[in-house]
């Protein structure tokens, strides 16, 4: 028998009085342990947190003793259990994160036998952590307590707190003031401003909290100076990216969300600390995105980047046919589905019992296991039977093999890489899938023409910075900087224009060739494309795929050839394939445009020219502008165009001065751009030239040759970093822009002054051969670039530059 | 890249025509894969392994320096430093459709085939009749891929009554080794 049941009385449910009281040794431990500023972020386990106590117990019992008394006669009482809870529990959690606590998000996981209050208040408890011993004990555990709550939980309503709560909310207030910058001010101002201001609206309206908590986060958005200092702590994830959707809702409308006194830069500025955060992107990388992508975008092309994209494989249809290769994965216990009806032979594979990359077929080489977006470079460039081919940069050997069995096993392949390591897995994958017309060859793509050339067709598909498969290569993230862009565009535009020397224009089936990279960067893609438009005679067609988006014919400050709308990027959150960018030219003509020499032969003019402009340039007003040009140019994003300066500087010497009067100049003395080897290095300096007056922008000298440039009448790209390419010889030739100034001048597009006319000084960059420059069409307002016909005979009218041209140009154009 | 001297030719094909599965003599190989009906085939001897390439292809090849080169067409098999001809799985497709002997095993053994081992009785699906012991063989899964080469431990009879995990094909080479030993290849 044991108790007698009595109906009347009724159990208690609930933890009891006592179950608030003990929380165990670990809690009654926490009010000795060390406030959240001496263990920083560090979990301690229960033995540790007693050893913990036992040392503080021995060094420090005054200062703890005003606590433990404190904190005694609160578990009395309902409320204060809990407060003594949350004292105590804060404490514990202080030095684990500000940021768990944050916003309701994360609780830690221990000790929080009651309410969330307890964790929420960590927050505030974390933060006042270090006030513990100055602070009263009482006060502060209500302050903690309230403060807590206000902060985070919308659901934490608690009538009863909201008093204490808002008491302790005022008096954490005044304490973080007093306190300063002990905590990570990103926090404290979170808090501080949310305690006060959410507490009494809390009660009322959890959805206008939310509202409320998005208004308040702004004001954090602009934290004082030591802002960077919260990096000290490990970030808390889900409240970054609270605050990152947080943010991009207030940009979306920014001017009804916005914060006042908060400027939209300062908005930005913390939305790209956050995705950097976040996301573990590094700021370069980070910040080229934001300026290729809106927000919208930017966040969902940051997240398709941390999910593979699906796996894919394309059948050979030397061995087999689609039909009967899928039917044949399926009995193994693949499952997958046809690509997508641009596609005859792509099969994706949805998941697979067997290794898809081990099957019977796949060694027999009934398919290869291939990324979407690499079948299409092969699709554009749609190669016949019995031609020529040439892949420069064939590892691992998907695109050749594709190219083979389009052309059916017939003509000749030359598939080339520099890499011999993976040159390895090209000879495999060739012979596993059948491949007999393919030679395989270890030269540097760059030494192509020489070594054998006339091909109908060639496929470049240049080693890239990788930005496009940030999905299989996270690393990609954090190594990539500037520099690394730049010496990619580098080595892609001498690829290209080797590429562009090794196909045959007079071939009667081809004459075409494809150029492709894997990354979504415009330095390495729309710049290179517009470089070789402007250095060589070929023009770029559509390239027959009819989805993804196109290129851009202009990009921040600068211009690209307006046939730049055939080339096709493609991007991972749009497309679901590998970010990817393709474009497709006809070579026309197999002479080698000179660079600048205008009408004249193309070698001398330029290195007239040379000299000239280095006379010319020391005097003119363009040393003064050189500095400033420097200082501009360093500034200038585009960096690319750094690397090509200096050399050309120091080829060129003048060019520094020169670069404003160069890109003038340059623009009118060749019309041809295409730099000849001569003229590469006149053109670079043209291009120093030409992108420096466009950094300058505010060189008024400039801004004749601008008006000069726009005349030309053709679009030329007028972005700078085209001039550089053509620049160079642009500049060259600008001695022979004052002939073409003339002309130039008819055509001044007015608006081209100061900032305008610099840039199309260096938009002028005559490179394109008239045709193109033809087919640039009208140049486009200011921006259009400056390209200058040939460099007329006639002495240029004298612009503002007058002074500098005219006496450079003057002589080296008669 | 040179043609093959008299010697090195053959050799070649005395294994090729050796090779216990195929049915050729070396006359009717010289005939059968040098002269196609898509153009004039030959051999190249380069960097001591044999190519089996197009005339077209050939002379474009010569334009490329040796050192640089480092494959055409198909690669049939190289010579070893005592010059002996070794034949590679490579050559599976031109050689396959020439075999005499042919053996086809289930698709459970197909991926132990492929790891390099041998065939089990259990794995067995069919035989060529009259296949002597110790005979060439090519096997072949019940799709009639190609996998690979391999030779008779048991005379057809003798696989008939032998236990499920005796061994009928030694394992020669397969396909397999496209991904096992990529190096080898080049």
């Amino acid at each position: 028998m044991g108790r007698k049941l009595d109906p009347t009385k009724k159990e208690k449910r609930g933890p009891g009085r006592k179950a608030r009281k003990q929380k165990g040794a670990e809690t009654e431990l926490a009010r000795f342990l060390p406030a959240a500023g001496d263990e920083n972020s560090k979990r301690l386990s229960s033995r540790a947190r007693k050893r913990a106590a036992k040392r503080k117990l021995g060094s420090a019992e005054g200062p703890k003793m005003n606590k433990s008394p404190g904190a005694k006669p609160l578990p009395g009482k309902l409320p204060k259990g809990i407060s003594a809870g949350v004292v105590q529990t804060p404490r514990k959690k202080g030095p684990q994160s500000f940021l768990n606590t944050a916003r309701g998000k994360k609780r830690p996981a221990p000790t929080h036998s009651s309410e969330e209050e307890e964790e929420s208040e960590e927050d505030g408890v974390g933060n006042q952590g270090d006030l513990w011993g100055s602070e009263d004990s009482d006060a502060d555990m209500r302050d903690d307590y309230g403060a807590d709550s206000n902060s985070e939980n919308e659901d934490e309503d608690e009538g009863e707190e909201l008093l204490p709560i808002e008491r302790a909310a005022q008096k954490q207030k005044a304490q973080e003031a007093v306190a300063g910058g002990q905590w990570i001010e990103e926090e404290t101002d979170e808090e501080e401003e949310i305690s006060p201001e959410s507490g009494p609206k809390k009660d009322d309206e959890p959805d206008g909290g939310l509202q409320i908590n998005v208004d308040e986060e702004e004001p954090f958005v602009l934290p004082p100076a030591g802002e960077m200092e919260q990096d000290a702590q490990p970030p808390d994830l889900q409240r970054v990216h609270k605050r990152i959707q947080d943010i991009v809702a207030v940009l979306r409308d920014f001017g009804t969300q916005r914060e006042e006194g908060r400027s939209r830069s300062e908005y930005l500025h913390r939305l790209r600390k956050d995705l950097a955060i976040y996301y573990s992107y590094g700021d370069f990388l980070l910040g080229k995105l934001m300026d290729l992508f809106p927000l919208s975008e930017l966040v969902e092309f940051l997240e398709a980047n941390e999910v593979p994209r699906p796996i894919t494989l394309r059948t050979n249809t030397l061995k087999t046919r689609r039909r009967d290769l899928a039917q044949a994965l399926i009995n193994r216990g693949v499952n997958l589905d046809p690509l997508g009806k641009w596609s005859k032979t792509g099969l994706v594979v949805y998941d697979s019992s067997v290794p898809i990359g081990a099957t019977p077929e796949y060694l027999a080489g009934h398919y290869m296991l291939q990324g979407a977006s690499s079948m299409l470079p092969v699709m554009a460039l749609a190669p016949q039977e019995h031609e020529r081919v040439l892949d420069m940069c064939c590892a691992p050997g998907g695109k050749t093999s594709y190219i083979a069995q389009l052309m059916k096993n017939t003509g000749v392949i030359l598939a080339n890489d520099a890499n011999a390591e993976r040159l390895k897995s090209v000879v495999g994958n060739l012979h596993r899938l059948g491949v007999t017309n393919t030679i395989v060859s270890h030269y540097d793509g760059r030494q192509f023409p020489k070594v054998v050339g006339g091909f109908d067709r060639v496929l470049l598909d240049a080693p890239c910075s990788g930005t496009g498969i940030i999905s299989k290569d996270p690393a990609v993230k954090t190594n990539k900087d500037e520099k690394d862009v730049l010496r990619c565009a580098h080595l892609q535009k001498e690829l290209l224009l080797s590429a562009i020397d090794s196909v045959n224009a007079t071939s009667k089936t081809g004459g075409y060739l494809v150029y492709c990279t894997c990354s979504i960067m415009v330095e390495e893609n729309e710049w290179v494309v517009d470089y070789a438009l402007k250095k060589r005679n070929v023009r770029l067609v559509p390239t027959g795929l009819d989805f993804g988006q196109e290129g851009f014919t202009r990009f921040r400050e600068r211009r690209f050839h307006p046939t730049l709308r055939s080339t096709r990027r493609f991007y991972p959150h749009t497309h679901n394939m590998d970010g990817f960018f393709i474009a497709k030219f006809k070579k026309f003509s197999n002479s080698i445009p000179q660079s600048q020499t205008g009408d004249s032969a193309a070698s001398t003019p330029a290195e007239v020219d040379l000299p000239d402009l280095k006379a010319q340039v020391t005097p003119k007003p363009e040393n003064s502008s050189q500095p400033a040009k420097r200082a501009r140019v360093a500034v200038k994003a585009k960096q690319q165009l750094h690397p090509k300066k200096a050399t050309f500087r120091k080829q060129n010497g003048v060019s520094k001065g020169a670069d404003s009067e160069l890109s003038a100049l340059s623009s009118v003395t060749k019309a041809r751009a295409s730099s000849k080897l001569q003229d590469s290095s006149q053109p670079a300096v043209k291009a120093e030239v030409i992108t420096e007056p466009k950094v300058l922008g505010k060189l008024k000298q400039q801004s004749p040759k601008l008006q000069s440039s726009k005349k030309a009448a053709f679009p030329k790209h007028s972005a700078p970093p085209k001039g550089t390419d053509t620049a160079a010889p642009a500049m060259l030739s600008s001695r022979t822009q004052a002939t073409l100034k003339p002309e130039d001048r008819a055509q001044p597009l007015g608006d081209a002054k100061g900032a305008e006319k610099v840039k199309q000084q260096l938009s002028e960059q005559p490179f394109k051969k008239a045709p193109f420059q033809k087919e640039n069409g009208t140049p486009k307002g200011t921006k259009t670039s400056t390209m200058f016909p040939l460099s007329s005979s006639q002495p240029p009218p004298a612009k503002r530059r007058k002074s500098q041209s005219r006496g450079s140009s003057q002589p080296l154009l008669s | 890249m040179r043609p093959l001297t008299e010697e090195e030719t053959r050799v070649m094909f005395e294994k090729i025509a050796k090779y216990p599965p195929f049915a050729l003599s070396i006359g009717e190989n010289l005939q059968l894969l040098v002269d196609r009906p898509d153009g004039t085939y030959c051999f190249r001897l380069h960097n001591d392994r044999v190519y089996y390439v197009s005339e077209k292809i050939m002379k474009l090849a010569a334009n490329i320096s040796g050192d640089k080169l480092v494959s055409l067409g198909t690669c049939f098999g190289k010579f070893t430093k005592t010059h002996k001809f070794r034949l590679h799985i490579t050559a599976l497709d031109y050689l396959a459709p020439y075999a005499k002997y042919k053996v086809w095993i289930k698709p459970g053994a197909e991926q132990s085939f492929l790891y390099g081992n041998h065939v089990l009785k259990s794995g067995l699906g069919r035989i060529t009749e009259n296949t002597s012991q110790y005979q060439g063989v090519v096997v072949y899964s019940m799709a009639d891929i190609p996998l690979g080469f391999g030779v008779a431990a048991k005379s057809t009879q003798d696989c008939r009554k032998v236990d499920p995990m005796a061994i009928v094909v030694f394992h020669q080479a397969d396909i397999g080794e496209y991904v096992r030993h990529e190096e080898t290849l080049t």
